[in-house]
């Protein structure tokens, strides 16, 4: 055990001593959620709206003052006549615009129909399509609130979205980033330290001598383990903090599905290090085998369902799928194990599976 | 086996597919001798020794280290030896004395052990000033020196060395070999690998590899008589000649 003990002290030195990893494990976790949180999401935020309200009433002025309400929306101006619309769309002051139709609350009361026309401008189109799917939801609210006897307000989209209400995209990215973060920091970590040993002969020097390769394996792996399961509670406490995501579920569950996964993911290095033997290779060989698959087939950035079945049916044995799956499920869903188990199960299995097959290609011993 | 052999090979062989790197050699090493591995770059030393050193199965044949038998206890053969490998052992990230307590660690030394034996290392190689010194801040002569120093920490019985001089300026070749003496005298056998030739001259014994086989064993004076040559460097281009290797690359001076 002193040797085992020994062995830990060396890693945790080779870890604080490499400035670069250093950085790479402490800062990439907090960049990465700032980067997903702020400069990739798909909300939209003070969008600059234009009102057209030729005469103002009760009923639009509570229309109006639900879009101030709303934290979305900025009214920049209130307008009399659409025609000035125009010039405010083209200088770009007006992101938005909704229209009332004249004699608003007097029609409303002699049961016409009235218009609301919103619009939205559409030269970045995600943007535009969402503004417009937000103010349609504001006065669907204010319609659903007068009740069923005004019937006239029509608002064409019924718009009904589960669990992430708000739509905002960090409740989706943290899942898929935590297994992003942890693929990074387990599998290229280790498959790099590994044949870090191995160029430089070091790992010769432990293979001669009475260490056994569990020992090997075991000093490797719970450095990074510590290390990643740090960076987990990292991203969690970052992701509630900064971006008010939802942690719905067991927060233990969370935490052993995260363990979990980063066995899978450290496993995986070094059975990738194992097999290679420059750093260079070992790199490359993290990259496309768990990087790519992780960002493109775990359902974190896109949909699997909307892929062809053949990525569907690879997208199963990228174990940053399952992982993401679980910590949705906790994270928004609020969902425990009666539901996941059969994912935790593939994470357990593909943990054990890998663990047996890097140990067994330690027994091998070195052949170059 | 004799028990007075630290080393007994008999007919040891490795294949790698088809490439035979190491082919039925069959050699003893008696207890404290200092045994020279000799031969061209891809002769087979550096195989012969991962066997012996348990790194690497052997193909066929019989091998004991240490009175321990190759494929039955390997585990033991390795508490019993010391390996310093051609591209070097130490962790340059660490300390000279992170190293020391490192591999004192993993050999089962106690901490009293470990301590005493630091000091008494670097006092005998002058690093006192450098104990707390990154190994990559100090000059490689005195790395290869702490490396053997090292893979002797735990008094193994055989010392295994491969290479162990590459790359260094003649004084200090000059003064590892001194450190084998020292540890020869101590009573451990040292077997080294070299394609310095006149390195040769300081063996007990050596031994001349070529495409895997051994093709010439004894004393450097017995060697030189057999081939009526002056020197080992007149030995060996005689015994290349003679086998002439198939496109490996010819042994440096």
């Amino acid at each position: 055990m002193k040797a085992l003990g020994g062995l830990l002290r060396k890693e945790v030195y080779h870890i604080l001593r490499d400035r670069r990893t250093l950085v790479v494990i402490i800062a990439m976790p907090v960049l990465q959620v700032v980067i997903f949180g702020y400069a990739i999401r798909t909300d939209v935020d003070r969008v600059r709206l234009a009102i057209v309200d030729p005469t103002p009433d009760p009923v639009t002025l509570a229309i109006r003052s639900r879009f101030d309400a709303a934290g979305v929306f900025r009214t920049v101006a209130v307008l009399p006549r659409p025609e000035s619309l125009d010039s405010l769309f083209e200088r770009g002051d007006a992101q938005g615009a909704v229209a009332f139709d004249p004699a608003f609350a007097e029609k409303l009361g002699r049961g016409l129909p009235v218009r609301i026309l919103i619009i939205g401008d559409a030269t970045e189109p995600n943007t535009g399509g969402i503004v417009q799917a937000y103010a349609a939801a504001v006065v669907q609210a204010y319609a659903n609130e007068l009740g069923t006897h005004t019937a006239g307000i029509r608002i064409v989209p019924t718009i009904r979205t589960r669990f992430n209400p708000t739509r905002e995209s960090s409740n989706l990215f943290v899942p898929g980033l935590m297994a992003f973060v942890l693929t990074i920091i387990s599998s290229l970590m280790t498959a790099i330290s590994l044949t870090r040993e191995k160029e430089t002969g070091t790992m010769e020097a432990l293979l001669a001598s009475p260490l056994r390769p569990w020992q090997i394996i075991v000093g490797k792996v719970t450095p990074y383990l510590v290390v990643g399961f740090a960076s987990v509670v990292g991203v969690i406490v970052e992701a509630r903090l900064v971006f008010h995501v939802p942690l719905r579920g067991s927060v233990t569950l969370l935490l052993f599905e995260g363990l979990l996964f980063i066995l899978v993911s450290l496993s995986l290095g070094i059975l990738i290090s194992a097999r290679t033997s420059s750093q260079r290779v070992a790199m490359m060989g993290a990259l496309i085998g768990t990087l790519l698959p992780t960002m493109l087939l775990s359902g974190f950035i896109f949909p699997l369902e909307s892929m062809p079945v053949v990525l569907r049916a690879i997208s199963y044995i990228v174990p940053a799928r399952w992982f993401v799956l679980v910590a949705r499920g906790v994270m928004l869903k609020g969902i425990g194990l009666a539901y996941l188990w059969s994912a935790t199960l593939i994470l357990l299995a593909m943990a054990s599976a890998l663990l047996v097959a890097s140990t067994k290609s330690f027994h091998e011993r070195l052949e170059t | 086996m004799t028990a007075t052999n630290a080393i007994v090979a008999r007919d040891l062989t490795r294949t790698f597919g088809r490439f035979t790197a190491v082919d039925h050699i069959t050699f003893e090493i008696a207890a404290g001798e200092v045994f020279g591995f000799l031969g061209a770059n891809g002769a087979g030393k550096t195989t012969a020794i991962r066997m012996l050193t348990g790194l690497l199965a052997p193909t066929s044949g019989q091998a004991s280290v240490a009175g321990h038998d190759v494929y039955r206890e390997a585990e033991r053969i390795k508490r019993d030896i010391g390996y310093m490998s051609q591209r070097f052992s130490l962790y340059e990230d660490l300390t000279v004395v992170e190293n020391i307590r490192l591999y004192g660690g993993i050999y089962d030394l106690t901490d009293r052990d470990i301590a005493e034996r630091t000091a008494l290392m670097l006092e005998r190689l002058g690093l006192g000033h450098a104990a707390d010194q990154f190994v990559r801040a100090i000059p490689l002569g005195w790395r290869q020196k702490l490396a053997f120093s090292v893979a002797l920490l735990h008094e193994p019985k055989v010392v295994f060395l491969d290479e162990p001089t590459s790359g260094v300026d003649p004084i200090t070749r000059r003064q590892f070999w001194e450190l084998i003496y020292e540890a020869a005298a101590r009573g451990t056998t040292v077997l080294v690998t070299t394609h310095y030739l006149d390195e040769a001259e300081y063996c007990d014994r050596i031994s001349i590899m070529v495409d895997g086989r051994i093709a010439a064993i004894g004393t450097p004076a017995e060697l030189k008589h057999t081939f009526g040559a002056a020197s080992i460097d007149d030995v060996f281009v005689r015994l290349a000649r003679a086998h002439p290797p198939e496109g490996k690359s010819e042994a440096r001076p």
